[in-house]
């Protein structure tokens, strides 16, 4: 693989590439078989009338969305988004660029339901909705990480992870979906995670973590399951119960309840905290998966939900659950609903209820990976900026050598790990790799001045891509590490808080 | 006198289209569901950040700013020099002209250099900056030219010399004699007439183009929303069913 593959090189200074016409046309996710599609409610396959079926979605969808209107309405063309895709830098593809990825769309959009568009469609660049269009918007919405990069930099806001998410949306409805986002959909419904894991495999799972902390430490941490009554439900990315490095932060969780001795539990049933729906924009299937969350916390009677590490996880718990499977009114109102992981075990640091030693991370070199759906879509604390203040005071708190990466590449401007928005594949390896190219060029920097070895991040989907993509790069795969591995590593447990 | 008589239907037309095309748009603005909330980061936690924030995008583009300093440097200077203009012509249309509209006189004057100058860089970009070019059609091209046409002929009646100088006695009684409906002759000046026509274009142009970025910008969620959803439960549209 990592032959096949062209590695964009570093730039030496932050030059911004020519274009190349077409230079990522080929990039194609598999499209979903027909029981993909139908297990979260879409056509099996291309539908007869699939011109007028989208172009009638397009409508409805805009019709329902101010968001929309507007977007599609007010792009003057500054050209101000142009650089600020990593997969526009990565790939120098023109489509790739923000406001030429939603031309795609608009230019459909301004054909059928717009004056300039029905009477002087070549002026405006509208377009019909041909196979050639419907083809790019397959290639390219599925380029679109749906990070919101652009959207901090645009004079008007647009952001174009709407665009991608409707465009997908109106591919769905007319049956032509992507396989990994869809069949993923399908078995949260059918089993409560994306892995497909059902509650024996998973119980396991955790029993045989139990035993290994407890070799490891001498102490019995729990994991526990389906615990009716437990104070926390937790809701982490299915992505914990089994790799590496994701594993690790799990533990930590788990040592961070132990010692401040609250009592949780996992939820069978609600064994993911992943939400693939919002990349497809299935309104629907967004719904139905936040639904299951809500039904596991009134049946096993918790008081809090606390999401584990997961970036867009955290953008549909933070800023669409009370919309959605609201309100929360049967949880105690002393803690927001939900919470983050990083403000539990903030508040925990500064209560002084962990006893941590740094010294335990002193072989770690630490920077941090802002994830995007955290910097851009969500928050944490009660402060604007907590979600860049948070998980950087935990590090802190927990190690003593933390170095951030270049202000051009973090906090609201960070650079996407190149695996978010549904594209974390490998029939998407080389638009994954090339996207990541910004990241890897801000790590490399701080890898060579302060000789970080560890890339800590809080998001299933960063952890998975880097621990792909480092090595095509040239660093260590294992860089990558979970926050709560860290916190877990410094957790002295034994001592009593 | 039938110049005169045309140009007031068209001026009539204008400003219909105009003024119905911004208010349906506006309208459709208003009662579309957001059904979500979507602020992008940084995002005000209340109501008055909002209100900070919004007036900082439309008075410095401050999302601009952060982005790309030479598309701010050209932007900026074409719409502050646009709305300084805007602000002078005003006296057109008042009477009595408020004092502070005579008071900007002066530099309202010098704004239509800023203006065009900054067009000018602004279209500049659309031809040598390769992103740029790929990403420009036709009509933005063509909304470059009608403006910097505008400003020109514009400037051209104020700082032309005698010979292009335009009686703007005689401008103000015809406007004046559109709004209370009494028609007054319109001076037979070239540029007058050109100028005249053009902006009557612009106004039809604009509830159809990417102009509606003017009243769009109040409206993008993810400027205009307030980032507390743990608080306040947001529903609408959709996700209130
Ligand atoms: C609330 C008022 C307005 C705001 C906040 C605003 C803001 C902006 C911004 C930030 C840009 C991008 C930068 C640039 O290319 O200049 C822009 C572009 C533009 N604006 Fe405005 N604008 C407003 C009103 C207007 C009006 C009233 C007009 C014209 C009658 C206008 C005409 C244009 C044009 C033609 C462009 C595109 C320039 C190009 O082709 O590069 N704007 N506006
Ligand atoms: S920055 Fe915004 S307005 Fe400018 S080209 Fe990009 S999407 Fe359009
Ligand atoms: S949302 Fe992110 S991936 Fe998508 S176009 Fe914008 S910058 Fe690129």
């Amino acid at each position: 693989m990592a032959e096949e593959i062209h590695v964009p090189a570093f730039r030496e200074y932050p030059i911004i590439p020519a274009i190349v016409e077409g230079s990522m046309a080929h990039s194609k996710p598999y499209v979903a078989k027909p029981d993909h599609q139908q297990s979260v409610g879409y056509p099996g396959q291309l539908v007869d009338d699939w011109q007028n079926a989208a172009v009638k979605k397009l409508g409805e969808l805009v019709s329902q969305s101010r968001a929309l209107q507007v977007f599609l309405d007010s792009c003057v063309k500054c050209g101000a988004c142009t650089d600020k895709c990593h997969y526009y830098l990565g790939t120098q593809d023109p489509l790739n660029m923000p406001v030429a990825r939603q031309d795609l769309l608009r230019a459909v959009y301004r054909r059928y339901y717009t004056f300039a568009g029905k009477y002087f469609p070549k002026l405006v660049g509208a377009k019909d909705f041909t196979e050639e269009v419907r083809d790019q918007w397959y290639s390219y919405f599925h380029q679109c990480s749906q990070c919101r990069r652009c959207s901090v930099f645009c004079p008007y806001g647009i952001d174009t992870a709407e665009i991608s998410m409707a465009g997908r949306d109106v591919l769905d409805a007319i049956g032509v979906g992507q396989k990994y986002s869809n069949e993923i959909i399908g078995k949260v419904h059918k089993v409560g995670n994306n892995l497909g894991l059902p509650e024996p495999a998973l119980a396991d799972t955790l029993e045989g973590l139990e035993e290994d902390i407890e070799d490891d430490t001498g102490v019995p941490v729990k994991v526990p399951l389906d615990v009716e009554g437990a104070e926390i439900l937790l809701i982490t990315p299915s992505a914990d119960f089994f790799a590496e490095p994701h594993i690790d932060g799990l533990i930590g969780y788990a040592k961070v309840f132990h010692q401040a001795g609250i009592s949780w539990t996992l939820s069978s049933f609600a064994s993911e905290a992943a939400n693939f729906s919002m990349f497809i924009g299935s309104h629907d299937n967004l719904k139905k998966v936040a639904m299951r969350i809500r039904q596991a916390a009134l049946d096993l009677g918790v008081k809090r939900i606390v999401v584990g590490e997961c970036g867009h996880a955290w953008r549909v718990a933070y800023s669409f659950w009370n919309t959605l499977i609201g309100p929360f009114d049967f949880l105690d109102p002393k803690y927001p609903a939900p919470q983050h992981i990083c403000e539990v075990t903030y508040d925990l640091i500064q209560r002084g209820a962990l006893k941590l030693d740094k010294e335990a991370n002193d072989h770690r070199r630490i920077t941090f990976h802002d994830s995007c759906n955290v910097a851009r879509a969500s928050r944490m604390g009660n402060i604007p900026g907590g979600q860049f203040i948070i998980p950087r005071e935990i590090i802190k708190a927990c190690a003593n050598h933390f170095f951030d990466m270049a202000p051009e590449t973090i906090h609201q401007n960070t650079f996407c790990c190149g695996g978010g928005g549904g594209l974390l594949t490998d029939d998407l390896m080389e638009l994954r790799v090339k996207g990541a190219l910004p990241r890897m060029e801000a790590l490399a920097k701080v890898v060579n001045e302060y000789d970080v070895n560890t890339l800590v991040a809080i998001c299933a989907i960063c952890k998975t891509q880097f621990a792909k993509v480092l090595p095509y790069y040239k660093f260590q795969m294992d860089m990558i590490t979970s926050l709560h591995q860290v916190v877990g590593d410094a957790i002295q447990l034994g001592t009593s808080h | 006198m039938t110049l005169t008589v045309v140009y007031a239907i068209l001026f009539y037309i204008a400003a219909a289209l105009f003024t119905i095309g911004v208010a349906r748009k506006i309208v459709i603005y208003s009662k579309t569901p957001q059904p979500l909330k979507i602020p992008t980061t940084p995002a005000p936690i209340t109501k008055a950040g909002v209100v900070w924030r919004m007036l900082k995008e439309v008075t410095v583009f401050e999302s601009l700013f952060k982005s790309n300093k030479w598309i701010w440097i050209f932007g900026w200077m074409f719409h502050l020099g646009l709305f300084l203009v805007l602000a002078r012509h005003l006296r057109f249309f008042l009477e009595p002209v408020p004092a502070v509209i005579t008071l900007i006189q002066p530099f309202g004057k010098y704004a239509a250099f800023a203006m065009i100058a900054g067009l000018i860089g602004l279209w500049a970009r659309r031809f040598f900056v390769d992103r740029v070019r790929y990403i420009s059609s036709m009509s933005d091209h063509l909304m470059l030219l009608l403006l910097i046409t505008i400003g020109i002929s514009g400037a051209l009646m104020t700082f032309g010399g005698v010979t292009l100088n335009t009686d703007v006695t005689s401008v103000k009684a015809f406007i004046m004699g559109l709004i209370f409906f009494d028609l007054q002759p319109l001076p037979d000046s070239t540029f007058l007439l050109i100028h005249l026509a053009l902006v009557a274009l612009l106004m039809i142009v604009f509830p159809i183009s990417k102009l509606l970025h003017a009243p769009g910008v109040f409206f993008s969620p993810t400027r205009n929303q307030t980032d507390d959803v743990r608080e306040h439960r947001h529903v609408a549209g959709w996700s209130a069913k």
